[in-house]
């Protein structure tokens, strides 16, 4: 069975604008649901590049981007915000009173009277490798992640990559799988060492073939693969398989938010520039998702995008009721929410 | 400035750089079809590149980082570099480069 929430704001993308949003709403108390395919709060500075510095966020002259989002998360705590990770929100209906139905790939239906859209370049999805036809064997033999060992169990299993998700399931799969090999571009491995060398003793033992090259084509009917061909520098070489898990990390799709019947402008959402509100009231977008003429995609102007779009947020969730615009500098109500007055 | 850029469909462009530019950057501003999602972190490697034989030399070989970077696309050759790591400079008035199909935005 479904589980069912029901709340006044629904964020997809908890990156840095997403988590922003979520104070800019709280203090106008209004509740957050986020909804990220990732399993941890951050989005691209958490995904990309936790540890690179980011050198243009107001006040902070060096921050990484794990930094800022463990900053972040403590902003916004007194606010409770609740986290799903892990999902993707399928489709966004709007209901006749006006409020929108949400669901997840994760059997969720979300009831919100606002949508807020801080999706970034859109969700992180596995990269697919440049092969001819790759598509069709997709979820069939082809996979990206594995979801059940058992269906690489006595299967003839090709694993490209040289990170961890690859040197991991090659250790992991090894044991039930009838043959493993594992390809990669060259002899140089960004896994952990001990990966490695587990690695390398299994090919010493003769449990498992390394071979150093890339995948060229793929041969196979009604989506089962039999051979994948590689390219190598001693020239092609074909490899019996019946399954094959790349790994070459993730890079981010529009995914469904391309059909949920917003404006878009290119890969991005058209929103004006007092509310950030989308073509569907009530749906806004923030962040580097949204485009309006002069768009620059700085994260500093997705905290400014968040603060207006939480304005109209107020007054879509409590009609009528009269917004006192307060700093939280002077403010007791304000600093009674943030747990400091 | 020229560096000229072969598309995936097999067009050529002669782009006009900025010395300090990088040619990711370049390819990005002419609306050329680069990914470069990350923005020139050196964390992805959706603005990959292959450089013309006659500029290898040029350019230079890439770094440790961005070695292990092409380990996440597909299509590495012996002259793949990425963009975002190559900087316009006048010794490289003239580069070409080709833009790999992993650098496509779809």
């Amino acid at each position: 069975m479904s589980t069912e929430i029901t709340t006044d704001v629904v964020v997809i993308g908890a990156g840095p604008c997403g988590l922003f949003a979520a104070f800019e709403l709280g203090l106008l108390d209004l509740k957050c649901h986020f909804i990220d395919i990732l399993d941890r709060p951050g989005g691209q500075c958490a995904e990309l590049y936790p540890e690179k510095p980011i050198y243009d966020i107001p006040g902070f002259p060096v921050i990484t981007g794990q930094q800022l989002t463990d900053n972040l998360m403590a902003q916004i705590s007194p606010f409770a915000p609740e986290f799903h990770f892990n999902r993707m929100v399928n489709s966004i209906e709007k209901q006749a009173d006006g409020s929108f139905r949400l669901e997840t790939d994760a059997d969720e239906i979300f009831h919100t009277k606002v949508v807020v859209i801080a999706a970034g370049g859109g969700s992180f999805q596995p990269k697919r490798p440049p092969v001819e036809n790759i598509e069709a064997f997709e979820n069939k033999s082809v996979f990206y992640s594995v979801r059940k060992m058992d269906d690489f169990r006595d299967q003839d299993v090709v694993i490209v990559g040289g990170g961890d998700s690859a040197l991991d399931w090659t250790l992991n799969l090894q044991p039930i799988v009838r043959s493993l090999t594992l390809v990669h571009r060259r002899d140089a491995f960004k896994a952990a060492p001990a990966s490695v060398n587990k690695m390398k003793e299994l090919v010493m033992e003769g449990k498992i073939n390394f071979l150093l090259g890339q995948i060229g084509k793929l041969d196979g009917e009604n989506g089962q693969i039999n051979h994948v061909h590689l390219i190598t520098d001693a020239g092609d070489l074909s490899v019996p398989a019946t399954r094959l898990l790349p790994f070459f990390g993730l890079t981010m799709k529009l995914g469904p938010v391309a059909d949920w019947g917003l404006e878009l402008n290119d890969n991005t959402i058209k929103v004006d520039t007092e509310k950030f509100e989308t073509s569907v009231p009530g749906i806004f977008a923030i962040g580097d998702i949204n485009y309006y003429p002069g768009k620059l995609k700085l994260i500093l102007s997705g905290f400014h995008e968040a603060a207006l779009m939480a304005q109209a947020a107020k007054a879509i969730v409590s009609p009528g009721e009269r917004v006192v615009f307060q700093y939280t500098t002077s403010s007791t109500k304000l600093q009674k929410k943030l747990g400091v007055a | 400035m020229i560096i000229h850029v072969t598309d995936q469909q097999g067009e050529n462009h002669a782009l006009e750089g900025l010395e300090g530019w990088r040619v990711m950057e370049v390819i990005r501003d002419w609306g050329l079809d680069i990914k470069a999602e990350c923005g020139g972190a050196l964390s992805c490697a959706t603005c990959h590149v292959y450089v013309d034989k006659d500029w290898l030399d040029v350019v230079g070989a890439p770094s440790d980082e961005e070695e292990d970077m092409l380990d996440s696309v597909g299509d590495v050759r012996s002259n793949s570099r990425l963009s975002c790591q190559i900087l316009c400079s006048d010794a490289l008035d003239g580069l070409k480069v080709t833009l790999a199909a992993s650098a496509s935005k779809d």
